[in-house]
């Protein structure tokens, strides 16, 4: 009894988080279009999913948004981590706490003020807003992932870099950026999956130029689920694991 | 050899307004092993920092071989530096630890190679390059450390405290290694420690710091037989501190009462005076415990006594309750040799072993120091 209880416990917990998507694995290979009979093994939805048009655009999309989002707010969010690491100067600390309040904030807040924002300069909502929208909102865990790493960052270790001849420069090419390249990937993965799935903010401020998967799938769902929307979930599915395994392959590896 | 390779004049440094050094001159020379020793904060890493070149001096200059170096930048002075915990590049293997320096002055390839299989293989780590710095032990990261700093022939290495995180038996061997090393390589070593037996197995000279101020300079013989000042006998090794009344002046000779006992001392380098108070220095090994019926000496009893294999360390209070440090050798004829606690003695010394220190005039008086301690 003692022994099968938390067994039992913790078979119910992961059969609660992973029944959900093994359904939806499953009759993505449904061959019955109403979706919850068994109707027979079928690569249809695959299929037609790929003949939809606005549908493989979308995706395309999101994933240059994603990437674009992604490589921004690393490159600012790694030089910000630094100059919070390396600098000490007035008002660090505000800065410091202003970045968790971005982070802590409800999306729908955010999601308001850019809009506000963006109507009030006069910008054309579309991939531009988009993008600034995505990097704001990646930034702070850009910055909170980087400065984690130069926290354990030996500090002797530009000087070592310096005293055997190399300039500031070279050190940071050779010495400081390898040191902290696990947590530029870490947060560039990061940035690349929040700006992927976003919805909230992407409502507001997006516009008709440029469609996004999340908000396609959403008006999609709307109409009524149509089982491509199973197959597309399966793909997401894969392609986020193979992110991962990447993610944790690089991190390992670093490590030796 | 006695030329001047680095001198520092009228160096001052402080941060946030807290001098750490003030107005230090030192001049060290080609080829010796200098040893910046001191208590933590006395101003030894800041100091060694400044010769790097990763602080700059508030005022004052350093000149490098006859080269004004003040204001130059780290990577263009021709020294390394050892780290205190070794600052390998961990995402660089061995091989090219030691050789990110040559590779800075852009060598050709072949050179590089072979000054770097050269430089592993003097300090015994050839069958290492491919490893990673995580992959080795302490004493090979120190090794590896060494190897990478002195590859690039370099006029001067500093050295901060490099044995630090090692234990103790790994330490005694590094410390044989590093004096070989330096022998071998005749490069000029300035070498942080705060470790005063390391300090004077090792060094040519040693500098004795505290406060940012020299204490004394001089050969690990000077500095342990014959201390400037109260402070670095206190340091450098166990000391005994006598109270003494200089009674008579003689020629070249000075009679002293120590606690009721009256010696007849040679006369000290320092101004001397009848009547002045001095210090007499004397360390445990240079204590005689002779039996209670000797007829001469300070009587008192064993509080203490601990067998040391090689000595035998004891403690004995004498009548007024000062504490005194012996330390004897054990004898052929005796080797049963021991002390029971309680036991009466009188303590002496051979004439001559003493070392006589002014009693400075911010000292507290030797009473009021007693009543602090109890």
């Amino acid at each position: 009894m003692n022994r099968w209880l938390p067994r039992a416990y913790l078979s119910i917990v992961y059969a609660l988080l992973y029944l959900p998507i093994l359904v939806l694995v499953v009759f993505s290979f449904n061959s019955s279009r109403t979706g919850y009979r068994w109707g027979g093994l079928s690569l249809q939805w695959y299929e037609s999913l790929f003949n939809n048009h606005a549908m493989v655009q979308a995706m395309w999309n999101s994933l240059w948004l994603a990437l674009a989002a992604a490589t921004v707010s690393t490159l600012i969010g790694a030089l910000t981590a630094l100059a919070l690491h390396r600098y000490r100067f007035r008002g660090k600390r505000v800065l410091n706490g202003m970045l968790f309040v971005v982070m802590m904030s409800p999306e729908i807040v955010l999601a308001i003020s850019l809009l506000a924002l963006f109507l009030l300069i006069g910008l054309q909502l579309g991939f531009v807003s988009l993008l600034l929208a995505h990097v704001t909102f990646c930034l702070p865990f850009v910055v909170i992932t980087v400065m984690a790493r130069l926290s354990g960052f030996d500090e002797r270790l530009p000087e070592a870099a310096r005293d055997l001849g190399a300039s500031d420069f070279t050190m940071t090419r050779t010495v400081l950026i390898p040191v902290i390249m696990p947590a530029l990937l870490a947060g560039w993965l990061l940035g690349f999956t929040l700006s992927l799935d976003d919805v909230v903010v992407s409502t507001f401020v997006s516009g008709p130029s440029y469609e996004i998967l999340p908000l396609r799938i959403y008006s999609m769902v709307r109409v009524g689920l149509k089982p491509e929307v199973n197959a597309l979930g399966t793909l997401l599915l894969v392609f986020s694991l193979v992110m991962l395994m990447l993610s944790q392959w690089i991190l390992t590896r670093s490590k030796r | 050899m006695n030329q001047t390779l680095l001198s520092l004049r009228n160096v001052s440094k402080s941060f946030d307004g807290k001098s750490v050094l003030d107005a230090l001159d030192l001049d060290i020379r080609d080829g010796e092993f200098i040893t910046l020793l001191g208590p933590s904060g006395c101003g030894k890493t800041t100091l060694l920092r400044l010769m790097a070149g990763f602080e700059h001096p508030d005022d004052g200059s350093l000149t490098l071989a006859g080269t004004d170096i003040t204001h130059t930048l780290p990577e263009h002075r021709p020294l390394n530096t050892v780290f205190q915990h070794y600052a390998l590049f961990p995402h660089m293997t061995v091989f090219d630890n030691v050789a990110y320096g040559l590779k800075m002055e852009k060598r050709p390839k072949d050179e590089i190679r072979q000054r770097v299989d050269e430089a592993l293989a003097m300090v015994q780590l050839g069958d290492f390059a491919r490893r990673k710095p995580h992959q080795l032990s302490g004493g090979q990261q120190q090794r590896v450390a060494i190897a990478r700093a002195v590859v690039k022939r370099p006029k001067l290495l500093l050295l901060d405290e490099p044995l630090s995180a090692l234990d103790y038996k790994l330490r005694r061997t590094m410390q044989v290694e590093l004096k070989r090393l330096q022998r071998e390589l005749g490069i000029t070593f300035v070498f942080v420690t705060h470790d005063q037996e390391e300090a004077l197995s090792m060094s040519d000279r040693v500098v004795v710091l505290k406060d940012g101020l020299i204490q004394q300079l001089g050969t690990p013989r000077e500095i342990y037989e014959r201390p400037a000042n109260l402070f670095t006998a206190r340091f450098v090794g166990e000391t005994n501190l006598f109270p003494g009344k200089l009674e008579r002046l003689g020629d070249g000779t000075i009679t002293v009462d120590v606690l009721g006992v009256h010696r007849t001392l040679r006369r000290p380098s320092f101004p001397v005076c009848e009547g002045q108070a001095v210090h007499v220095l004397l360390r445990p090994e240079d204590i005689r415990v002779l039996a209670p019926d000797a007829d001469h000496g300070l009587a008192g009893k064993v509080v203490e006594r601990n067998y040391k294999g090689s000595t035998l360390d004891s403690v004995i209070h004498l009548a007024d309750g000062t504490e005194v440090l012996a330390s004897e050798f054990f004898d052929e004829d005796d080797p049963m040799f021991d002390y029971r606690l309680g036991e009466p003695v009188k303590v002496s010394w051979v004439d001559g072993w003493e070392w006589l220190l002014p009693v400075e005039p911010d000292e507290l008086p030797a009473g009021a120091e007693l009543a602090v301690n109890a």
